[in-house]
């Protein structure tokens, strides 16, 4: 599946809820679902602090592709979290690079990655690029 | 406007932002601690300076100049009379509240020297922290602390072994706008003055919420935000008294605030123009007059006694919640409630709430210290104002049972 393949299937999955409260009971089953972080494994390093709540953020490089774990003590921020995963995850870098994460705007999330929200997400997506930019000029 | 008997429908019918639906769910607004929303006639007065009445003050010659002059002079006059300040002197406009006191940091400041100490309290928000902090940097003065109770009460006997001779100024909230907490203030301006100490009330939290009376309180600061009190952001004041600011140097220069610019050397205005420097918030300042004169013609004991009836009405409910706590159970506080749940972040509860068209606060409410002195990362807050009502409130209970039954699930 091509990475707008995955941003297209998060949006249809999406397209059958019409009701906000369905919408987010579905992000926090997948929330739930995602497997973060062990406590004792977050680092300072891998934190990224919002005003609201906490994201923690790990990368590793395999075969010339990005594997990312993340965690978040908000339930509703780690269900975001886990779509950006299933979108990135096993991409290359210059894929990652090129590909804004359009499906959040799609099922209407976009407050969620606004700098005023400050929950962590926004600063986690320019991690994620970050990470995929350092990947290719090591 | 004259007084009228308080009727919490016919008030809410003077504030159209209450009035509307989001996601589809009508409007239920419950983050007055933040800002309150605006009643008709202050938009009305907005409008109709920026159409008709538009021009800088304190200057022009001509007619409208003297129109705006008058206007922006007459709401110092209102608030000056609101706050029971003996001279229209005593009364800065400021930006806001987080203004006012870093104004008094700076030029207040300038008149102390290293080794001198002011005293805060563990509940103070972020703006009655950090400018002082500043200043302890540029003087090497002393930031001292007074501790609270985990009810969310100052601990007075702590306040006052804290006092002492070094002790040059007591700054503290009113109202905690965490907690809603109301501070005994009265009780510590009088032991502040006994050492000679100057006291600042932050009242972000209390102009909206209780009649003050400056003179009497007998405080020798007093900091408000016009738009918690109704009225437009970025304009607010900072009370003095006269001989205070008589002695305090200005805190920025500029226009209005001179009396004579020579390269040489500049005298500066007399008192309030010279801590006014540049061209003020002129709208600001007129539209806070008249959300000044909205609350001239109300009832403020029947407000109180309505919002201490919404706050009990809502603690009743939400202690009966399994898991909840209520952050602030303080003897005497004001329409706040916050609250933590077992297992669930507000952020979390914040964003389902919101979308079942509910507005509260979620965070640390720039009070970052006070949580960690109550070891949680924030609070859900709902703060009421007089508009609100049980009903709203019931709606609220509702929603909030809806988004932990998600959440828990």
């Amino acid at each position: 599946m091509t990475i707008q393949e995955k941003q297209q299937e998060l949006i249809d999955e999406f397209a059958i809820y019409d009701d906000w409260m369905d919408k987010y009971e579905y992000i926090i089953e997948l929330g739930k679902s995602v497997k973060g972080i062990p406590e004792q494994s977050k680092t300072k390093e891998q934190l990224i602090e919002g005003c609201q709540s906490n994201v923690w953020l790990t990368c590793r490089l395999e075969a010339g592709k990005m594997y990312f774990e993340a965690d978040a003590d908000a339930i509703i921020t780690k269900g975001i979290i886990g779509m950006l995963l299933q979108v990135y995850n096993g991409e290359s870098p210059q894929t990652i690079l090129q590909t804004e994460p359009n499906f959040i705007h799609e099922i209407g999330l976009t407050e969620h990655l606004s700098p005023t929200r400050a929950n962590g997400l926004l600063s986690m997506v320019k991690r994620i690029k970050t990470e995929a930019l350092q990947s290719l000029n090591p | 406007m004259g007084s009228y008997p308080f009727s919490v429908h016919a008030i809410r019918e003077l504030f159209p932002a209450l009035r509307q639906q989001v996601y589809g769910k009508q409007l239920i607004y419950f983050d007055n601690g933040a800002t309150s929303q605006k009643p008709q006639v202050v938009l009305d007065t907005l409008k109709q300076y920026y159409a008709l009445e538009n021009a800088n003050i304190h200057r022009g010659v001509h007619y409208l100049s003297q129109q705006a002059t008058t206007a922006y002079e007459q709401a110092r006059r209102t608030i000056q009379n609101y706050i029971g300040a003996k001279s229209p002197d005593e009364i800065i406009f400021t930006k806001g509240t987080t203004d006012a006191i870093n104004l008094v940091a700076f030029s207040f400041g300038e008149l102390l020297k290293a080794g001198d100490e002011i005293l805060i309290t563990a509940m103070e928000h972020h703006s009655n922290i950090v400018p002082w902090q500043l200043l302890c940097e540029r003087k090497g003065c002393l930031l001292k602390v007074a501790p609270i109770s985990k009810k969310g009460e100052l601990d007075l006997e702590a306040l006052n072994t804290l006092l002492n001779e070094r002790t040059k100024l007591v700054a503290i909230t009113h109202i905690s706008n965490t907690l809603g907490t109301i501070n005994p203030v009265e009780q510590i301006i009088q032991k502040a003055h006994q050492i000679g100490a100057k006291v600042l009330l932050d009242g972000a939290q209390s102009i909206q919420h209780l009649q003050i009376d400056v003179k009497q309180l007998d405080c020798d600061f007093y900091c408000f935000s016009g738009h918690k009190v109704f009225g437009p952001t970025g304009i607010g004041v900072l009370y003095g008294k006269e001989e205070i600011l008589e002695k305090m140097p200005p805190y920025q220069g500029g226009g209005d605030m001179i009396a004579k610019v020579t390269f040489e050397r500049t005298t500066y205005n007399t008192l309030p123009l010279k801590f006014e420097a540049g061209t003020p918030h002129i709208a600001g300042a007129i539209g806070l007059g008249s959300a000044i004169e909205f609350l001239n013609g109300l009832d403020m004991a029947a407000v109180a006694a309505h919002e201490h009836e919404l706050t009990k009405y809502a603690q009743g409910i939400l202690d009966t919640f399994e898991g909840l706590h209520i952050i602030g159970e303080a003897k005497n506080k004001t329409s706040v409630v916050s609250f933590t749940i077992d297992d669930m972040h507000p952020f979390d509860l914040g964003t389902l709430l919101d979308k079942q068209g509910i507005a509260v606060r979620t965070g640390h409410h720039c009070t970052q210290p006070l949580m960690d002195f109550f070891e949680i990362p924030g609070t859900v807050r709902a703060s009421f104002a007089f508009y609100n009502t049980k009903q709203e409130i019931d709606t609220f209970v509702a929603a909030l049972e809806r988004s932990m039954q998600i959440l828990g699930a």
